[in-house]
């Protein structure tokens, strides 16, 4: 698979499973999404974000420097029946890309989602809150250093009649 | 006696104060952004485009009264616990936003700290009428990162309890939409003929619902002896019901008026927002994984995909009732055609010994201990594999570090972006419409939240 | 007044236990479904399995109606108040059903989101257990409910008093997470 005309040049490889993976900069990131949807991608299937801390070494194609925050997009297009990938680094401390809203309005609720639970920011989102989590939460809980908040398994005496 | 209470302002904010949610809930006009007051008022196509008037409504507003309320997320026409904020004038819908949130359960969390083997059982408890989809859509990541073959059988019977699993699903939604429209007869039968298809679950899989039966390499166990026959009785009954239901419904006068052109939406509509499923399909998208991007021995089989011309309430709900029928016909191909052989891989690395050999030999007995504590690992990369879920696609995103857990386990759940179709859909339409729509949407809460 | 001058047919009893005997047979459940377990919950009160027998197939869907809330699922952080409220709106007498190990314990999902154990946020009276509850398991509960009812007191108010982790603010239990972040009543 090819990438189509008016793309800006990124590195790509070939995910498993014969997707085409994608590895723009956070620059041709929104680019890259705008060609792909004039080339007959319709649909934003998915996007979510994978925080690296604990898998630095992650094997990423030459050029490309991975960093902590990873934002996944995974584009359908259904008049070719094809898959793509797109993997942008968003950066180590304050993970910031621009939104896809103006693109595909479908991926508002996908990205309120990566911003409520992984805390990345999408630039030009229109109601950028929390959507899973309370509203007074602290912390964005799939980050890896956000502990699974395991509650050590009690046996206590049965409550009696109450 | 005491002085009646007057409920001013202050104390309506006590009120609510425990359970608000703040900016998460519908705002009042001039506190909210215009791209955000578009989206609420169901602009999807228009968005982008700078003169956007969202006052333009398709009909005579009386005056400028309007009214905020809420409604769930404890709310019998919910389905669970979906909390939507309506903005009404009297009694149309002008503005809505889906506030979600209420079912969160960590299941991506916890996904990373089971091990592959124990994965299905987490996943399982997302889409809680269709176990095995989710089964199913982890279980393809997974194999697709270790580069395993499932056995020919393990396919076949795979493919078949997706089915029955669509048939159940789609019948716990003619259930509950028949109960929103008022038709308490139809929830009776809905629930009725379920049963059957949870009955054969029971036999094959231990239990009703949340199967934990589709694993990594295979599935969990043959099916029990006998299943032909309960599959004929199966399909046999409610191929017969559907038709039960037609005359129960289809052409029922009340059910067609509160169906039959309410809330449309276009194809356009559909694909900006990324719906699938029966809501994508209604709009004459004939869009189906099943057919589209095979998987299992989907392209084996002989089924059609149903689609609709106008996108209405009335166009997804026949769709649904269609595809029981179609789903019949899968299975009772798989019926015919169920090819011997294993029910999973033989590979040593996924699938333990069996019992009889862990009481010979200490190396069964080791083999099976490490792969029950530790699990197998999985080579470093990242896959996504989708299905067609009863509501759309199902996709299941995993990234490997090459050890014994998943690093990252994410799903695409087809009613979470469903749900976006809210807004669009309720716009304009009355409170009563509204409940259709919800129903028709057909958001399963486990699986919008996770 | 001698005995030999009364009419025949009649009965003595204690009103308490004609009370209880009432209450015992008109349990009115509030819908509180959640999640997987709702979908159990819901098929008990169809056809197959029938709750109409118990005299409890009337799902109430305003709490103000109902005496019974079944909690069927897992009670995630911000379900908690809300729970919470629409408990503090039913009537006296109340009483709760855990459905489900969610409910009860927290189960699978002993993480940052789930409340582990409804019993945290309302006083619990009948836990069912496994995942989800076989329609018959949720029949056995009512039923040791009814059990409950029939030989409780009646005029005991449930709601009062704290869920039992609370009572004593000092427990040598703290979890990690905040539980049931926002409880109580508005002042
Ligand atoms: S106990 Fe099991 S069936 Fe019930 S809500 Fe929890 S996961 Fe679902």
């Amino acid at each position: 698979m090819e990438l189509p005309a008016d793309a800006p040049a990124v590195i790509t490889a070939d995910a498993l499973r014969a997707d085409l993976g994608c590895f723009p900069t956070r620059e041709q990131y929104h680019d890259l999404v705008a060609a792909f949807k004039a080339d007959g991608f319709e649909v934003c299937a998915d996007l979510c974000a994978v925080d690296y801390l604990e898998h630095a070494e992650r094997a990423v194609p030459e050029g490309v420097t991975p960093t902590r925050f990873e934002v996944v997009v995974n584009l359908l297009s259904m008049s070719r029946r094809e898959r793509v990938r797109i993997r942008v680094q968003a950066g180590d401390v304050e993970p910031e890309v621009d939104s896809l809203f103006d693109l595909y309005p479908g991926s508002e609720a996908m990205e309120r989602e990566a911003f409520d639970l992984l805390g990345v920011i999408f630039r030009g989102h229109p109601d950028l809150t929390r959507i899973l989590m309370p509203e007074d939460w602290e912390g964005h809980p799939l980050r890896k250093d956000y502990g699974t908040g395991r509650v050590p398994v009690q046996f206590k005496e049965a409550p009696g009649p109450r | 006696m005491s002085e009646p209470t007057v409920r001013t302002a202050e104390r309506l904010e006590a009120l609510t104060a425990e359970t608000s949610e703040g900016p998460q809930e519908l705002q009042r006009r001039e506190a909210t952004p215009a791209s955000e007051l578009g989206r609420e008022v169901g602009s999807v196509v228009r968005i982008g485009d700078a003169p956007f008037n969202p006052d333009d409504v398709d009909y005579e507003r009386a005056d400028d009264e309007t009214m905020i309320i809420n409604m769930g997320p404890s709310h019998p026409s919910t389905h669970g616990v979906l909390r939507i904020m309506l903005e009404l004038d009297g009694e149309i819908v002008l503005r809505a936003k889906p506030v979600i949130g209420y079912l969160h359960t960590g299941m991506e969390k916890t996904g990373e700290m089971l091990s592959y083997v124990q994965g299905a059982t987490n996943v399982t408890r997302m889409d809680y009428l269709s176990p095995v989809i989710n089964e199913l859509s982890y279980s393809m990541a997974v194999e697709a990162l270790l580069g395993i073959e499932v056995p020919e059988r393990a396919v076949w019977i795979r493919m078949m309890m997706s089915e029955l699993n669509r048939i159940s699903s789609h019948l716990v939604w003619m259930a509950t939409n028949g109960m929103d429209l008022g038709s308490t007869s139809m929830m009776i039968y809905g629930f009725r003929e379920r049963e059957l298809i949870l009955a054969f679950f029971e036999k094959t899989a231990g239990l009703r619902l949340n199967l934990n039966y589709v694993r990594p390499g295979g599935v969990a166990a043959d099916l029990p002896d006998g299943w032909e026959d309960d599959v004929e009785v199966i399909c046999d009954t409610i191929y017969e019901r559907t038709f039960e239901y037609d005359e129960l419904l289809t052409g029922q006068p009340i059910f067609r008026q509160r169906m039959v052109g309410v809330a449309p939406i276009s194809a356009e509509e559909a694909l900006a927002l990324g719906v699938t499923g029966p809501l994508l399909r209604s709009t004459g998208v004939p869009w189906d994984l099943r057919r589209t991007m095979p998987y299992l021995a989907y392209d084996q089989v002989d089924f059609d995909v149903i689609v609709g011309t106008y996108g209405d309430n009335f166009d997804r709900y026949a769709i649904r009732l269609n595809e029981i029928r179609e789903s019949v016909r899968i299975i009772r191909q798989c019926l015919e055609r169920m090819p011997a052989g294993d029910y999973r891989s033989q590979d040593p690395k996924v699938t333990p010994p069996p019992r009889a050999r862990i009481g010979e030999s200490m190396e069964a007995l080791i083999h099976h201990f490490k792969l029950f504590t530790e699990g197998f690992h999985v080579p470093a990369g990242e896959v996504y594999s989708a299905v067609e879920s009863p509501r759309g696609e199902h996709g299941c995103y995993i990234v490997s570090d090459g050890g014994p857990k998943p690093y990252r386990m994410h799903v695409r759940a087809p009613s979470f972006v469903n749900l976006q179709a809210i807004p669009l859909l309720m716009r304009g339409a009355s409170m009563a419409d509204a409940i259709t729509v919800i129903s028709t949407v057909d958001p399963i809460m486990g699986e919008v939240d996770r | 007044m001698a005995l030999e001058d009364l009419q025949h047919n009649f009965l003595t009893g204690r009103l308490e236990d004609l009370v209880r005997w009432a209450r015992r047979a008109s349990v009115w459940p509030a819908t509180f479904g959640l999640a997987c377990c709702a979908i159990e919950m819901m098929a008990s009160g169809a056809a197959d399995f029938d709750l109409a027998r118990f005299g409890m197939e009337v799902f109430r869907n305003s709490p103000r109606q109902a005496d019974l809330m079944i909690v069927a699922g897992r009670v995630s952080q911000k379900m908690a108040p809300v729970l919470r409220q629409v408990y503090d709106q039913m009537m006296e007498p109340k009483w709760v059903l855990s459905m489900g190990v969610c409910a009860s314990t927290g189960g699978l999902f002993n993480n940052y989101a789930i409340v582990q154990g409804v019993d945290q946020i309302v006083p619990v009276d009948v836990y069912a257990p496994g995942c989800p509850p076989s329609p018959e398991t949720l029949m056995h509960a009512i039923l040791t409910l009814h059990e409950q009812i029939r030989t409780g007191e009646i005029m005991k108010r449930r709601a009062t008093g704290n869920p039992v982790h609370l009572d004593h603010a000092e427990s040598p239990w703290t979890p990690e997470v905040p539980v049931a972040v926002r409880l109580g009543t508005p002042k």
